[in-house]
């Protein structure tokens, strides 16, 4: 047995056009998910998660390439064939049901008896803690609450997988944040794989095991959300995942993983952290996070210390962001403000000079696109 | 199979419209060519149909008989297009009046408070679904010498002491046009009412606010707007209005005829079947024409759909 | 600001037309209690109750009262028949044109196969076409396909292919179809997919999402379909007129029928009921309507 609960080899999807061409909206992905981890898709509209999730789900079928479930491909199978369940972005609750009704409609098309249907409806609703919302109508529920019913109706049959299409997207900030750590803790309690689908680079981090960031139907990494966010393997999810400083420049030495780059706007080589991959010669671009660079009064000596101009500042409370000019090129510095005080001087301001430090460690050399 | 079913989308769908199918070209289509072919042909002796090809009920119908009466070999007798020529203006004249009709009830139903908007409306198709015949039977009891209009007017006027003789209104081209309008005019108030209805209220305080006043607003803006409705109407009545036979057989008796009383005597009357299939087909084809030059130049409106 | 106000001539134009509208109902239905048998002055109402009794051209006693001619409607045999077949045609078409209308909408509106425009535009035929055309050419279609029929089966006697019921039926079916699909079409328009896909999702096959949450979900839009088709069956005349045979008269036909021979107050105490029965049959629609927007 595999290690992966759901897997797709070389899927592609296309789609025709009302042009009268055809488009590739998921483009030969391959993706394994492994059992009991939350597994999430990221990526901005039109990237093909939610047409991934469709073809595990059932609703589409690959045009070329395979979807595993447990090992067993599924070909052409409709969906109420296959062990995954489903939560709808609009919850799809039934309206002419009661909730009670709702939930229990997977149940009796597996032919549950009765009882069994009425004690298993009840410890759903009890996990989702809307016990006594059975005989209502969907209309009369919340989002909120809507939300919950449509995920007790999904994991009340048990299935192997849970399919998560962007549920959160239609709740109010503070009840997303609320329920993104209702559903991790509901996933770890149950047990079951989840994979889940978003556009919101925050609240995959949060949630995941692992994240597959996509574009344009292809994906791009696959790992852990600190992976993700410190050792992005290409320009587009180091800028999509959180926010980025990003130097054009040319290798000039290669040193195991240390690698050289020539930044001609800065007219400087700075060090940083590479693939392996990297010759010189390669046109590159380096990605450093604004947390990562170091202010300081003087320069600290390093490699990678560049005298700077303050531009500008913005006091956040727990930090403080500022932008800094080098030679004309503009950086992206925040400060945690480690002291409470009312002191100015311990908060940088615009127009001051100081010195920023790139530390090599943090600086990853990125191939250019 | 069922894979097959479950795998071609396009599959399912001929199957769910196979039962509409049958029904439309059995009962529609094939009927139409069926009555075109048999326009070409020959009445037999007994009524029935002999399947040939002949211009006769064609030319029969523009006015060129080969039987006629003082035995020369062709003679024009305009009777059928005089006929044709009369249900066309006909139509025309009941259309005009019915917008003239139901236009300022649109607008005041439309223009009325949403409260008391539905019972308008409400009151406008009471009459529409009583029946027809029996609408059209009201006219006659009203028309008549001896009716309710003569009964009020000779009591107005012995009132008044004017010398009065009852009018004679019944079988007159003026009753059939009369019941015509009342048949159709609640056809054409939904339609105006639904493009009326959606003109929102800002846009007549927008005109006010730039300077037009109650007339031009209505000519600029009303009129404009509320034209897709107009057509809408139009066709729910022009067309019906060709076709029907009932208002001119009862309200007409035998000195209105129009093209729907000549197709109907020639089915159950005169039992001519090819000649009846011929006026038929050309008054399908008068109707297409015109609902098609008509919907080209004003569009096709959505409204008849609502309505 | 109140515009109907600032133009007398609307308010007017109003007025004028409603009262065209209802007077002729009026006098149908005033004329429903008439004592005159010929019916052509209104010679007042009965008044005495008692054994019938005629003076005269005038009916002025009856057991039944002012209400003498509906009693007489009571026993006329004919109309019962009349309309015992216009419910009986107006319910079965009703139906299968309901069902045959919904399965159409349902392909047209959610599927793409070769004949979809046909369909739509045969769909669209009987709506731009006048009646009297698509009653000829049904007729013409019964009328020779019979007559072939019967000599080349040689049928004869109660096997004889002829026009009644049945093909008053089928024609009705074929008229009311392209409605439904309308009506039903327009109401999936709005029709949020997800919620079959949801019900496919938790293990139910095609039909039974159809069935459990397609059709109820869709019920509204159904129901709206079958009462066009209802109305337009109960209410036909011209098609009716040409593919009738005897022993399938309706009431519309009826009615004509009389109107070319007596004319009795009894056609009127007909249409005075016809006119209740459709008139109460709407505000219960109507109240069942309230109801279900309340809820």
């Amino acid at each position: 047995m595999s290690d992966f609960a759901v897997e797709l080899r070389d899927v592609v999807k296309t789609f025709q056009t009302p042009e009268g061409g055809s488009v590739n909206a998921v483009d030969h992905v391959d993706m394994g998910i492994r059992h009991g981890e939350f597994f999430s898709m990221l990526g901005s509209s039109g990237c093909g998660k939610t047409t991934s999730l469709r073809m595990v789900a059932g609703f589409e079928w690959p045009t070329v390439g395979e979807v595993y479930i447990e090992d067993h491909p599924q070909g052409h199978r409709p969906p109420f064939q296959r062990p995954v369940n489903t939560v709808f972005q609009n919850y799809a609750l039934f309206q002419h049901m009661t909730v009670a009704q709702n939930v229990a409609f997977g149940l009796e098309m597996d032919k549950t008896p009765v009882n069994e249907i009425k004690r298993r409806v009840g410890e759903a609703l009890a996990m989702v803690k809307l016990s006594e919302m059975g005989k209502r109508s969907p209309r009369q529920l919340s989002g909120g609450q809507q939300q919950r019913i449509a995920l007790a109706r999904a994991l009340v049959k048990r299935p192997k997988v849970l399919l998560l299409d962007e549920p959160l997207g239609a709740l109010d900030l503070k009840l997303r944040k609320e329920m993104q750590l209702e559903l991790k803790a509901l996933q770890r309690e149950v047990g079951i794989t989840f994979i889940f689908v978003t556009h919101d680079q925050e609240e995959a981090l949060t949630m995941s095991d692992r994240i597959a960031v996509m574009s344009r139907g292809k994906v791009l990494q696959v790992g852990a959300p600190v992976e993700i966010y410190e050792r992005p393997n290409c320009k587009f999810v180091a800028d999509f995942i959180g926010d980025t400083n990003f130097l054009d420049g040319q290798v000039s030495a290669v040193d195991q993983n240390k690698v050289t780059v020539f930044v001609p706007r800065l007219n400087n080589d700075v060090v940083g952290m590479g693939n392996g991959q990297l010759k010189p010669g390669d046109q590159v671009v380096i990605s450093i996070r604004p947390e990562k660079i170091r202010l300081s009064e003087q320069s600290t000596l390093n490699q990678n210390c560049l005298p700077v101009r303050i531009t500008n500042s913005a006091y956040i409370g727990s930090d403080t962001r500022l932008e800094v000019e080098a030679n004309g090129v503009k950086l992206k510095v925040w400060e945690q403000n480690h002291i409470s005080t009312l002191d100015p001087r311990a908060y940088h301001q615009g127009d001051q000079q100081a010195w920023v430090t790139l530390f090599p460690e943090n600086a990853l050399v990125l191939p250019a696109e | 199979m069922l894979r097959k079913l479950r795998e071609s989308k396009s599959f399912q769908g001929t199957l769910l419209v196979t039962p509409t199918l049958i029904f439309m070209v059995g009962l529609l289509i094939i009927p139409l060519i069926l009555t075109a072919i048999i326009s070409f042909g020959q009445r037999s002796s007994d009524g029935g149909v002999i399947y040939t090809f002949t211009l006769e009920n064609y030319t029969r119908l523009v006015g060129f008989s080969t039987s006629c009466d003082n035995g020369a070999a062709s003679c024009f007798d305009p009777l059928y297009v005089n006929i044709l020529w009369r249900s066309l203006v006909l139509a025309f004249q009941t259309t005009i009046l019915v917008i003239l009709l139901a236009y300022p009830l649109s607008y005041f139903i439309a223009r009325a408070p949403a409260k008391r908007r539905n019972t308008f409306l409400f009151m406008v198709l009471v009459p529409l679904w009583t029946n027809f015949v029996i609408r059209v039977y009201a006219w006659m009891m009203i028309l008549r010498t001896q009716g309710v209009l003569n009964g009020v007017l000779g009591a107005i006027a012995n009132a008044l002491n004017i010398p009065f003789a009852p009018l004679e209104m019944l079988y007159t081209p003026g009753a059939v046009l009369v019941g015509m309008v009342y048949e159709f005019l609640p056809f054409m108030i939904l339609p105006i009412f639904t493009s009326l209805e959606k003109i929102d209220n800002s846009l007549y305080e927008a005109a006010a606010d730039l300077g037009a006043n109650t007339f031009r607003t209505f000519f600029r803006v009303t009129l404009p707007l509320s034209m897709p409705g107009v057509v809408a109407g139009t066709i729910l009545v022009f067309i019906p209005v060709m076709g029907t036979f009932i208002v001119s057989d009862i309200l007409g008796g035998r000195q209105v005829i129009l093209v729907g009383n000549l197709i109907q005597r020639q089915f159950l009357d005169a039992r001519d079947p090819t000649f009846g299939s011929a006026a038929s087909l050309v008054l399908m084809v008068m109707t297409l024409v015109v609902t098609y030059f008509y919907t080209r130049k004003f569009g096709l409106g959505e409204e008849i759909i609502i309505a | 600001m109140n515009p109907n106000r600032r133009a007398p001539l609307v308010l007017v134009m109003t007025v004028l037309v409603y009262f065209f509208l209802y007077a002729p109902i009026f006098v149908l239905v005033t004329y429903s209690f008439n004592s005159s048998k010929t019916n052509i002055v209104f010679e007042g109402f009965i008044t005495q109750f008692g054994d019938a009794k005629l003076v005269d051209g005038n009916v002025v006693q009856s057991p039944c009262g002012p209400f003498h001619w509906f009693c007489e409607l009571g026993k006329n045999k004919e109309v019962m028949n009349a309309a015992r077949n216009t419910l009986t045609i107006a319910f079965i078409s009703t139906i299968s044109a309901t069902i045959i209308g919904t399965l159409a909408a349902l392909a047209l509106q959610r599927y793409n196969f070769r004949l979809k425009a046909f369909s739509e535009l045969a769909l669209y035929i009987p709506i731009v076409i006048p009646e009297i055309v698509m009653g000829i050419g049904i007729l013409t279609l019964f009328s020779q396909l019979f007559n072939y029929l019967n000599t080349a089966l040689n049928l004869t006697g109660n096997l004889r292919l002829a026009l009644g019921l049945g093909t008053v039926i089928i024609s009705h079916i074929t008229f009311s179809v392209p409605f439904v699909a309308l009506v039903v079409r327009a109401r999936l328009a709005g029709f949020d997919q997800s919620f079959e896909e949801a019900a496919m999702d938790l293990g139910a096959n095609e039909l039974v999402t159809f069935w459990r949450v397609t059709l109820p979900m869709l019920l509204p839009g159904v129901l709206s379909g079958a009462l066009m088709a209802f109305t337009l069956s109960l209410d036909d005349f011209v098609i009716t007129f040409f593919t009738n045979g005897p022993g399938s008269t309706t009431l519309p036909i009826y009615v004509y029928g009389l109107l070319r021979r007596i004319i009795t107050p009894q056609v009127n105490a007909l249409s005075t009921v016809w006119i209740l029965v459709v008139f109460t049959a709407v505000l219960l629609l109507q109240w069942l309507q309230n109801r279900e927007v309340k809820s």
